[in-house]
């Protein structure tokens, strides 16, 4: 088993002028799944983009290393190369490129062979249930919530990475598909020791994929890990225990990142 | 003889001036201005000493052609060149044109077909004045030089209710150095026929071409044309592509826009019967220091006409393009559907695309629109595909060539694809290395 580890440590980031992560500590080493949960606008997507290289945020402290390279001063790609990963919660449209051609750039430009692209990626189509016929349009344009979800786990079992960051993979999917990516990204950690960072709101995604730890991401914070219990516990409970009030999480809720509009993917019964 | 004209230092301008008409829409892209310009209208007249008729008359062909073409000559002596004055000339490089440096030339084009079905392709031998039609009424010095210097015009005419099984292919060659010469085709596409025409335009020097292309498509017809305009470098262009739709046929038309130092192509899609359809695209890209101009006209003049425009380019090193549009909706052309979208991505500080829609619609039983749009490449885009593992300049390059997949897709010929996104991939692996 490969034996990998990202480190994350004081790393305090900010978008548009205004703090948003106050010192973040985490470890997740190969193998690891580690879930992140918190309320709308706590930072955890920042957090995400902020450890892929995302343009538009600034780095304010602290440091992010993967096996005790600094992260933080490599191009995007090269995080990926490293063995980073990041499955978006709003995965960007890219008209006019098909799936097949980015996965074979992003092979070709990490030295890897090519060769089979199309024979790999039907079957990791098959293995979460996703319709060949998504795969020929161009990334992400008119595909439905859910099947961008799948389009992201797809690419997560094709590239094989050491640490997967996965924000709100689980958002969208119905029943079945959550279910096939989660057990599909469990496998993974099993069988090329994938280590996971999962953000989400909902303890279902955990009950395919096991968690080891979970940890509560609040006023920019890591404000209290456990392990999956905890998840049951703030389900019933909520974060007013954090010190998140509840006008301030609608307000919040409303600059997800997503742009003015509130979360489409959010669980209308949340 | 030794005509009078204006000294070449003066009133002459780069054609990028004069940025300030209020009726432009706002699009999202710095706008450059160019020098400050002198007020006074530009005359420029035509030098004779050149281009006289008995210079253009010498060139070889049929007699009825030469007389044909020495009427041509002799309304270019007396007609002006176009100016950046006029609206449709706004932001050339016209101005720039020497034709002192150059001189008429007889040039044929290379005709390539398989299967005709019953189509018929003449040349000036099997043709007469009759059939090659009327010279137009109107006309600026270029439309007459065109008409003056077209030796070799092809007519593709094909019977009612005739598909032509293969495409149509006609070449020609961009103009030598101190060329001047015209390329000349006219389809007519018979009732109910379908037809595909490619018209490719390569090599030269810097010289320039004038090509003409009318294409008139008949009741229920549906035509299919490309125009690959692969020009060398150093070659000038200046041409039109005329569209007339008859009730119920369709035209496709594609322009590719990669070659040439200044190629400047103006189509105009006239929907004249009830239920024609016009689908015109464009995919341009500009490098080094040329200049890719279009000119678009949707011109709805019977009721329940459709017209779909996409016109995208990409301006990389120092390169300039230009884009204007025009939909006339006219009194008569109730239920018509009219759009005109033209993207633009810019690669470099120093390249500068201009994006100009507009729309005249003079009944209310319409539905258009109208989209512009100058900009970098997507820094999102940019970045999905760098998260996977992908170099910056390879996602560039993924990102502007799956930009123009989009109208290369809707070619009418396929057999086409690969050599344009040949042409895309060359220029991107020059342009974002
Ligand atoms: N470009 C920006 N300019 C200013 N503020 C921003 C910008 N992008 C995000 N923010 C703010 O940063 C905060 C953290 O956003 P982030 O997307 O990280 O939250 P999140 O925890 O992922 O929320 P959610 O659960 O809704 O996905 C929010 O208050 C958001 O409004
Ligand atoms: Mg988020």
């Amino acid at each position: 088993m490969p034996d990998h580890v990202l480190e994350i440590r004081g790393l305090r980031a900010g978008v548009g002028g205004k703090e948003i992560l106050k010192g973040i500590d985490l470890t997740v080493a190969s193998g690891e799944v580690h879930v992140i949960m918190g309320p709308n606008g706590s930072g955890k997507s920042t957090l995400s983009h902020v450890i892929m290289g995302r343009p538009g945020y600034e780095v304010l402290g602290g440091s992010v290393t993967l096996d005790g390279a600094d992260v933080l001063a490599m191009a995007p790609y090269e995080r990926a190369h490293a063995g980073l990963f990041l499955a978006m919660q709003y995965p960007t449209e890219v008209p006019g490129v098909p799936l097949v051609d980015m996965l074979e750039a992003a092979f070709a430009a990490a030295d890897r062979d090519v060769a089979g692209m199309r024979e790999r990626i039907s079957v990791e189509a098959g293995r979460i249930g996703f319709d060949d016929r998504f795969l020929s349009r161009p990334l992400n344009v008119d595909l439905s919530g859910g099947e961008k979800k799948r389009n992201e786990t797809l690419q997560l079992g094709v590239l094989q990475p050491a640490i997967a960051i996965l924000d709100e993979i689980d958002s969208g999917l119905d029943v079945d598909a959550l279910r096939a990516c989660a057990r599909r990204i469990e496998a993974a950690t099993e069988e090329t020791g994938l280590g996971v960072l999962a953000i989400t709101h909902y303890n279902r995604l955990l009950h395919e994929l096991r968690a080891d730890h979970v940890h509560v991401l609040a006023r920019g914070a890591i404000q209290r890990s456990g392990g999956p219990d905890l998840a049951l516990e703030l389900e019933t409970t909520g974060y007013a225990a954090f010190g998140v009030d509840e006008p301030a999480r609608a307000d919040a809720a409303g600059r997800a990142d997503g742009g003015p509009l509130a979360d489409p993917f959010a669980d209308p019964l949340a | 003889m030794a005509v009078p004209r204006p000294d070449p230092a003066n009133g002459r301008d780069r054609g990028s001036a004069d940025l300030g008409d209020a009726r432009r829409p706002p699009i999202g892209c710095e706008q450059h201005r160019g020098p400050d310009r002198p007020s006074f209208r530009e005359v420029r007249e035509v030098p004779l000493s050149a281009f006289s008729v008995d210079a253009i008359a010498r060139l070889a062909g049929p007699q009825w052609l030469v007389d044909r073409r020495s009427d041509a000559a002799e309304r270019f002596a007396s007609s002006s060149l176009p100016s950046t004055e006029e609206d449709v000339w706004r932001y050339s490089r016209i101005s720039e044109l020497d034709l002192d440096r150059l001189a008429p030339t007889a040039a044929t084009a290379t005709v390539e077909h398989g299967d005709l079905g019953r189509a018929t392709i003449r040349r000036a031998d099997g043709l007469d004045a009759e059939a090659l039609g009327e010279l137009p009424e109107v006309g600026d010095a270029l439309v007459w030089l065109h008409h003056a210097l077209a030796v070799d015009p092809v007519v593709v005419d094909v019977p009612v209710g005739v598909t032509v099984p293969d495409p149509i292919v006609v070449r020609h060659q961009g103009a030598g150095a101190g060329q001047a010469t015209a390329a000349r085709l006219l389809v007519r596409a018979g009732a109910d026929s379908e037809v595909r025409i490619v018209e490719v335009f390569e090599g030269g020097g810097d010289g320039i071409l004038l090509p003409a292309t009318e294409i008139t498509v008949g009741p229920a017809a549906r035509v299919g044309y490309v125009g690959a305009q692969l020009l060398d470098p150093a070659s000038w262009s200046v041409g039109t592509l005329e569209l007339s739709v008859a009730e119920q046929a369709t035209v496709t038309a594609g322009l590719a826009g990669f070659g040439g130092d200044y190629t400047r192509t103006r189509t105009d899609c006239r929907l004249l019967g009830r239920g024609a359809t016009g689908d015109l695209v464009a995919a341009y890209f500009g490098d080094g220091d040329q200049m890719l101009d279009y000119r678009t006209f949707q011109d709805h003049v019977a009721p329940d006409t459709t017209s779909n425009l996409l016109f995208k380019g990409a301006v990389s090193d120092r390169s300039r393009s230009v884009y204007t549009g025009l939909i006339r909706v006219g009194k008569e052309a109730r239920g018509t559907n009219a759009f005109q979208t033209n993207r633009n991505i810019k690669l470099s500080d120093d390249a500068w695309a201009e994006s100009i829609p507009n729309l005249m619609i003079e009944n209310n039983d319409v539905h258009c629109s109208h989209a512009s749009a100058v900009g970098p490449i997507d820094e999102e885009q940019r970045f999905y595909l760098e998260s996977r593992g992908i170099p910056t300049v390879v996602a560039e390059r993924l990102i502007v060539a799956g930009f123009f997949a989009e109208v290369l897709e809707q070619l009418p010929v396929a057999d086409l694809r690969a050599s344009l996104d040949a042409a895309v991939s060359s220029k991107l692996r020059a342009v974002l290395a």
